[in-house]
């Protein structure tokens, strides 16, 4: 790395701009923690929830309704969840969603005066999360990308990345680091997924950290096929049609309709003629607004004309995988490393299957919470000041040779057989699309993992290192390279259909493989079988 | 993908760059925004809801870019239009203050019965 400008100490750094983050930085303040957050684009715009709005799982505090949704998720996760972690994550967001409230942001109540907090919109959530994170004293810096690590033999001790607003490098030092980055959607334009390119993933892994779930990662999302608005939930009210003017979800299951079009060639239409009266659209148009836009703009009348449709990858995003959790704190296991929301695996939550953004959005606050509490009580404790650590850049894939090292260690390419950072993003897309990573074959996933593992060499070195965007752009690459490894891996390991993991040739659930996949290793992937813990 | 940044609106508050995501803006030396790296915009309009003046238009083409016309769009009102649907900016009522998400369940269309 050139010269570094920025330096900065706190206790706790969290990476990362979305909710998860935003809870983590919050929860840290609150427990006397000098805290930075950093984040890639801007702490209330980032990620997946600012554009449109979330579900959430929350329940009022009633045994009988808790019990049963408990239940549901453990058996929807494919039994790989654990039911004391879905109790305590409905404990805990019940907690949260009243300080939302507090806050200031105007949850709409019933006819009998009862709140509605089962979904928050987006922009409004996220600006008031960030007025609450500035207020709790945290120091936030916007557009600021994080690369690499930092790292002694006592564990995680910072980070550094590169400002975007003046092209500066910047170091800040801290004794616990909370990776709040988010999934993998490999820059597929899912609403607000192109910030998701597994950074935090190949972080924590290149401290040695595990990952558990990748298998889980099988996730497509509908959107207008010219558009970028994931949100699904309101064509439950659409009519889908083929190119002829068939309908297709007579028996009014939506199903695998888009993703067999798509390995097909064929385009799917829908009508939204199930919301039949003026009334019923006007509540449609007020519940997921920024469903309409895309359409609205585009001059279509989605109650009365047909639109085309598509899917888009929400890989981990909307899958359950991620850095793997030792600890009950989301601490992970390396000393200091802490994991929230998406970039955390959620199988101890929801097992293998997320069961729509509600879920992630509900792990997102309390993952926040927990591990920025534990960041906090670990920094606070830490007996040496971080900058006084002996810390080295633990940064190995996708960042410029650093001067003196070129020719020594990794193979250094020519310029000349190194593709493009265009042509090695189509290579990764490929590797992640419907026909391959939807309909999931061993023929297949294996093909697909040879070319992955024949690609990661090219992605170790960018062939443009030049600008700013670049240099984020190469270290985005190799995340989303690892991160496919990791899925495809996982995935062929899972030799049975469990939860949101298919394999074609062993369609069934197979009592035998009830256990958890942990991976580790970048150059070398290795594998092992985690027990869920009853 | 973002189209347009009204010279005629703008009051160079740098506020879209900051916002913005994936980072498509810069500013040239009067502080004007303009579209550096159209190619990034992930089609997300965060930056239409935060900006004061509405001097932004995200087109709803996400993977091209379409010839858009200032007076057209503000002619058709669709110049502001986000921001003014999620209820920002003054005497405006907040979307999140009447979302009607938590009331849908009660006009879900009825399901066919399901063949055995």
């Amino acid at each position: 790395m050139s010269a570094i400008e920025h330096k900065l100490t706190a206790d706790v750094l969290v990476l990362g701009g979305g909710p998860a983050a935003a809870w983590a930085a919050w929860s840290a303040a609150s427990q006397g923690a000098r805290v930075i957050l950093a984040d890639k684009g801007y702490l209330g715009t980032s990620g997946a929830t600012a554009p449109g709005g979330t579900n959430l799982l929350y329940l009022p505090p009633d045994r009988e309704l808790r019990d049963k949704a408990v239940e549901q998720r453990y058996q929807g996760g494919g039994y790989l969840s654990e039911r004391s972690w879905t109790y305590h994550v409905l404990d805990q967001v019940y907690i949260n969603l009243e300080r939302i409230e507090k806050w200031g942001y105007p949850f709409v109540r019933d006819e009998e005066g009862v709140p509605q907090r089962g979904h928050l919109q987006g922009l409004e959530y996220m600006n008031l999360m960030r007025k609450v994170v500035l207020k709790a004293g945290v120091k936030v810096l916007d557009q600021h990308p994080a690369l690499e690590l930092l790292t002694d033999e006592h564990g995680v001790g910072g980070a550094r990345g590169i400002s975007r607003l003046d092209g500066k490098d910047w170091e800040v030092r801290a004794n616990a680091v909370v990776l709040a980055t988010g999934g993998c959607a490999f820059l597929s334009k899912g609403l607000g997924c192109n910030v998701l390119t597994g950074d935090g993933l190949l972080m924590a892994a290149e401290l040695g950290a595990e990952l558990s779930g990748m298998e889980f990662s099988r996730a497509y999302a509908p959107s207008a096929a010219f558009g970028s608005v994931t949100r699904g939930r309101l064509l439950g009210w659409a009519t889908y049609y083929d190119e002829a003017g068939n309908v297709l979800n007579a028996d009014g299951n939506r199903g695998q309709i888009l993703q067999r079009a798509a390995i097909e060639g064929r385009t799917v239409y829908a009508m939204m003629n199930k919301a039949d009266t003026p009334e019923k659209q006007a509540i449609l148009r007020k519940s997921h607004a920024i469903f309409f836009l895309p359409y609205d703009r585009a001059g279509i009348d989605v109650f009365t004309q047909k639109f085309p449709l598509t899917t888009r990858c929400e890989g981990t995003v909307r899958g359950t995988g991620g850095i793997r959790l030792a600890g009950e704190d989301c601490s992970t296991s390396v000393a200091g490393l802490y994991a929230a929301g998406d970039a955390a695996s959620r199988e101890r939550l929801m097992g293998g299957m997320s069961g729509g953004g509600a879920f992630n959005a509900s792990w997102a606050i309390c993952s926040g919470t927990w591990s920025g509490e534990a960041a906090a009580a670990y920094a606070l404790s830490h007996k040496q000041a971080a900058h006084t650590r002996n810390l080295k850049s633990a940064g190995r894939y996708g960042l410029e040779p650093s001067e003196g090292e070129a020719g020594g260690g990794r193979q250094v390419r020519q310029s000349g057989d190194q593709p493009s950072n265009a042509e090695l993003l189509q290579a990764i897309k490929h590797e992640v699309s419907v026909d391959i990573n939807y309909f999931r074959s061993e023929s297949r996933l294996r093909d697909s993992l040879q070319r992955l593992h024949a690609l990661w060499p090219t992605v170790g070195r960018p062939a443009e290192a030049a600008s700013l965007q670049q240099r984020l752009r190469s270290r985005e690459l190799a995340a989303m390279t690892a991160t496919a490894r990791w899925m495809h891996t996982a995935s062929l390991q899972r030799r049975e259909t469990r939860a949101m993991h298919t394999l074609a040739e062993y369609p069934e659930q197979d009592p035998a493989q009830l256990h958890r996949i942990a991976l580790w290793g970048l150059d070398d992937i290795s594998v092992r079988y985690d027990a869920v813990p009853v | 993908m973002i189209e347009l940044v009204s010279e005629d609106r703008c009051i160079t508050c740098g506020l879209c760059v900051k916002v913005c995501p994936t980072f498509v803006f810069d500013q040239d030396d009067n502080g004007l925004p303009f579209i550096a790296r159209q190619e990034d915009c992930q089609t997300c309009f965060v930056c239409e809801a935060h900006c004061p003046v509405d001097a932004l238009y995200v087109s709803p083409f996400a993977d091209e870019q379409v010839d858009v016309d200032e007076d057209e769009l503000i002619a058709s009102g669709a110049l502001g239009s986000w921001r003014a649907t999620i209820g920002w900016g003054p005497g405006r009522t907040r979307l999140a203050s009447v979302d009607t998400t938590e009331f849908i369940n009660r006009i879900l269309p009825p399901r066919p019965p399901r063949s055995t």
